[in-house]
């Protein structure tokens, strides 16, 4: 029974909240993990390490896009490692997971390695897309995900497209599908939810709520009260949650799954979360205060409070101190991979286009 | 080891900057993520974090230092258990390194140490001749298979049959395939193509979908990563291009973006072109609109041997197929070869009536123009060779050029609107390949460049007829004949 922020920190915390619009950061008091949810101290250490390797790959990710080695666009998931590490969490293995552009912080917690999404930042021949995709469509079959795709909006019916052909296969399985609170104003959002509800369809929709879509926030994007509720025209059940507690994250992320799984059709989490850097790399952040991202940082960082957790769990300094030096060495690996694997062969610009008939029982050989 | 904080790049074109402020003093212990500097471009003033945790070692770029060079070390970050000290000696070593450097290289000499690294990308070589060899035909140069050799028992049937049964055959044959789409199921189908299929395979396998082309668009290319056929279809393809960024960027993309792991293994099927008095919205070709860009197969069937045998191969492709229908068309007769599993390859054209004279490509309903056309012709004493495209992309040059060859004349024929259309890629191909061999500029008949107006007569002027390609014809041979 651990408690993690004490009622005079969450009141204060709430007042602070109420000072700070637009970017108002998350409800304290909304996502406070129950207490009998809490996972065993192994699981725990699993989400610190993943959450780590996000934040300390995306630090680097964005020093080596400063030094020019990674070009383009670059979307960090920095603040936000919370949200998809705790609803990894609690995933069943044949889950499905698509997402848009902010989407190393995804692919890492499916379980993709740091060396390839790494080197296909940097545009080599390692990257998992051999160096054809790029920060914003990289891809895994094997870690069941599916993108990682650039156009604000368009991973939503393709989520939905996961979660019925999950259904169509009569399999236990349901379709995590991410999207920002920039994307929930795009009305193929809505022909989704129309579609998943109509049909019942194991999608579990996350919406990333940042707090801003670009440089434009929310509250000057987004009519209506929460984007939790923007499903209740469909019937679609919705839920506020803190997404900087990551053990929120799991619990809501549970029993959303547990609806979509059981088919009750899909369901809306709407994670209050914070990016600490710009929308992309060339992003000045002049829409909001240095002190409002501070007092994110300093008040609801999620690695954070998920290490005041472990702490209190009597886990030590020097076995915090280990795991630090571990992903730091992932990271170093990945980055030394990333840079020193070849660029893409010539021959490659003419690769991928088509798939040839693969003969086959079906295809037709005369 | 201390670690060199440099200046970074903000944007991809940015080369170097002004630093404007400290935020921090020599001696300062700071945390990853804290704001450490401010520096600007001509286009913003952007905030320098920490990379790391540790202590500022030494700050080596001055605060109102302008036009800093990217990746310029502009401080030295120690790291836990050093201190300054250790820094100056490895400055002082850095530096003897660099005068060194300096004076071998007097004249190229940078202003400021920069890591060799910060040159333009050297991915610009990649464009190298042996990459534009493939240029026009990249992915294409895989043959397709060989035309399939029919039992020659055949049956009449309507295109709409065909098409319809081309359908059933391959929902039977693989329980991965499955049609959605607005009023395919209860009503049958809004043209009656899918008549039938629901009593068959279900409500599971044949699904009514809200008027959302995007969303079920997407739906579909969904299902298919998750590895099911969906056959989509749009009840006109007037009303794809609400779709058209999920046809483009999800389904036809997501294979080169994945670097060949994804595919997209997907038919959108649905009438094209102009119908019959219902004006602009709802009488467009769009052959070259899909054509147009590397990733999707185009099928454009004229009879309903090819609808069906074409439709059967596209349900089997592993890659996103466009196939444009023509709802005239749908009630039409044609002999279909009666054998179990018709299927005619992608990717080749038919030579529908064999001549000497001109060559005459058409896809679709301007096939049987083209033929009525070449009836009028021989009456005439001009001999038309009529080519049925079948597949607009990948377009089959081939049997194109081998026909020019022999004619020496081509005119191609579309419904489409002339600018960048389906006629003057096949003409920029023929005049690559077949040059030496023309004895007349290729011509063109094609749909008025206009939206297509209701006034029946206005509407008749606005779309290509038998006449206009007879006289594009005769036009093509006069004064040309070595006669």
């Amino acid at each position: 029974m651990v408690q993690i922020i004490t009622g005079a920190e969450m009141a204060e915390a709430a007042k602070a909240a109420r000072k700070r619009k637009p970017g108002r950061p998350p409800k304290a008091a909304a996502g406070m993990a129950a207490v009998n949810d809490m996972p065993p101290t192994d699981e725990l250490v699993t989400m610190y390490r993943d959450m780590l390797l996000i934040r300390r790959f995306e630090e680097k990710a964005g020093q080596l896009y400063g030094m020019g080695q990674i070009g383009g666009f670059c979307h960090l998931y920095i603040g936000q490692e919370a949200v998809v590490v705790g609803l990894q969490s609690v995933s069943k293995p044949g889950d499905t997971v698509v997402t848009s552009y902010r989407d190393h912080g995804h692919m890492l917690a499916c379980g993709m390695e740091a060396d390839g999404v790494m080197a296909e930042l940097t545009g080599r021949e390692g990257g998992y897309s051999r160096g054809k995709g790029g920060s914003m469509h990289m891809f895994s079959r094997e870690k069941n995900f599916f993108g990682g795709h650039g156009i604000v909006g368009a991973q939503v019916p393709i989520g939905c497209g996961l979660a019925f052909s999950h259904k169509y296969r009569e399999e236990a399985n349901v379709c995590m599908t991410y999207l920002g609170d920039g994307a929930v104003n795009q009305g193929q959002v809505y022909e989704s939810f129309n579609m998943a509800a109509l049909w019942d369809l194991p999608c579990l929709f996350v919406i990333e709520n940042n707090q801003y879509g670009m440089g434009t926030a929310v509250t000057r994007a987004a009519a209506g009260r929460s984007l939790a509720d923007r499903g209740a025209a469909y019937g679609i059940p919705g839920k506020q949650v803190d997404g900087m507690d990551v053990l929120a994250v799991r619990t809501a992320g549970a029993e959303a799954l547990a609806h979509c799984r059981a088919g009750k059709g899909p369901f809306i989490l709407e994670m209050k979360t914070y990016r600490y850097r710009g929308h992309s790399m060339s992003d000045p952040a002049k829409y909001r205060t240095r002190e409002e991202v501070d007092a994110m940082r300093k008040q609801h960082d999620p690695i954070d409070q998920l290490r005041d957790v472990l702490m209190k769990q009597d886990m030590t300094e020097a076995a915090l101190k280990t795991i630090d030096s571990d992903v730091k060495a992932i990271v170093t690996n990945a980055t030394e991979f990333a840079q020193t694997s070849p660029e893409p062969d010539p021959s490659e610009l003419y690769t991928d286009i088509l798939k040839p008939l693969t003969g086959g029982a079906t295809s037709v050989e005369v | 080891m201390a670690v060199e904080i440099k200046m970074p790049a903000l944007s991809p074109t940015m080369e170097e900057g002004s630093l404007t402020k400290w935020l921090v003093d020599e001696g300062a212990d700071v945390r990853s993520g804290d704001v450490i500097a401010e520096i600007e471009t001509d286009k913003a003033t952007m905030e320098v974090e920490a990379l790391d945790d540790g202590r500022i070692g030494r700050i080596l770029v001055a605060a109102g230092s302008e036009n800093v060079k990217v990746n310029t070390t502009i401080a030295m970050l120690l790291e836990e258990g050093e201190s300054a000290d250790d820094l100056a000696t490895d400055l002082a070593n850095d530096m003897v390194v660099a005068t060194s450097a300096a004076v071998s290289e007097v004249p190229e000499a940078p202003e400021s140490p920069e890591s060799p690294e910060s040159a333009a990308s050297p991915v610009a070589g990649a464009s190298g001749t042996a990459a534009v060899e493939a240029a026009t035909t990249g992915a294409e140069l895989e043959k397709p298979v060989a035309e399939p050799v029919a039992s020659g028992n055949t049956a009449p049937l309507t295109v709409r049959e065909a098409l319809r049964d081309a359908m059933a055959e391959e929902m039977r044959g693989d329980d991965r395939v499955f049609v959605m789409g607005e009023e395919v199921a209860e009503y049958q189908g809004a043209y009656k193509v899918t008549q039938g299929l629901l009593a068959e395979f279900g409500p599971k396998r044949v699904i009514d979908t809200p008027i959302t082309e995007q969303g079920f668009a997407g739906l579909g290319v969904g299902a298919a990563f998750g590895d099911l056929r969906p056959v989509v279809e749009f009840m006109t393809f007037n009303f794809a291009m609400q779709a058209i960024d999920q046809i483009i960027n999800s389904a036809a993309k997501t294979l080169y973006m994945s670097g060949g792991q994804m595919g997209c293994p997907i038919v959108f099927r649905g009438p094209n072109g102009a119908a019959s008095r219902v004006a602009a919205q709802h009488s467009q070709c769009y052959a070259s609109w899909y054509a147009h860009c590397p990733g999707l197969k185009v099928v454009s069937p004229w009879s309903a041997a090819d609808a069906k045998g074409l439709l059967k191969a596209a349900i089997r492709d592993p890659n996103p197929v466009i196939f444009l229908e023509n709802e005239v068309m749908y009630g039409q007769s044609f002999e279909v070869p009666d054998d179990d599993d018709w299927v005619v390859p992608i990717g080749r054209a038919n030579i529908v009536r064999e001549g000497s004279d001109v060559t005459i490509t058409a896809f679709s309903i301007m096939v049987g123009r083209a033929l009525e056309a070449a009836d009028k012709l021989a009456e005439q004493g001009i001999s038309a060779e009529v080519i049925d495209l079948r597949t607009i992309r990948p377009l089959d040059i081939d049997t194109i050029v081998n026909s020019v060859k022999k004619t020496s004349r081509l005119v191609t024929c579309e419904e489409g609107f002339p600018f960048a259309g389906v006629g003057s890629e096949i003409a920029m191909q023929v005049m690559e390949q077949a040059f030496d061999w023309l004895d007349a500029p290729i011509a063109r008949v094609t749909g008025k460049d206009v939206p297509m107006p209701y006034a029946a007569n206005l509407e008749k002027l606005a779309l290509p007829q038998i006449e206009d390609i007879v006289a594009t014809v005769v036009a093509s041979c006069e004064g040309f004949r070595g006669d």
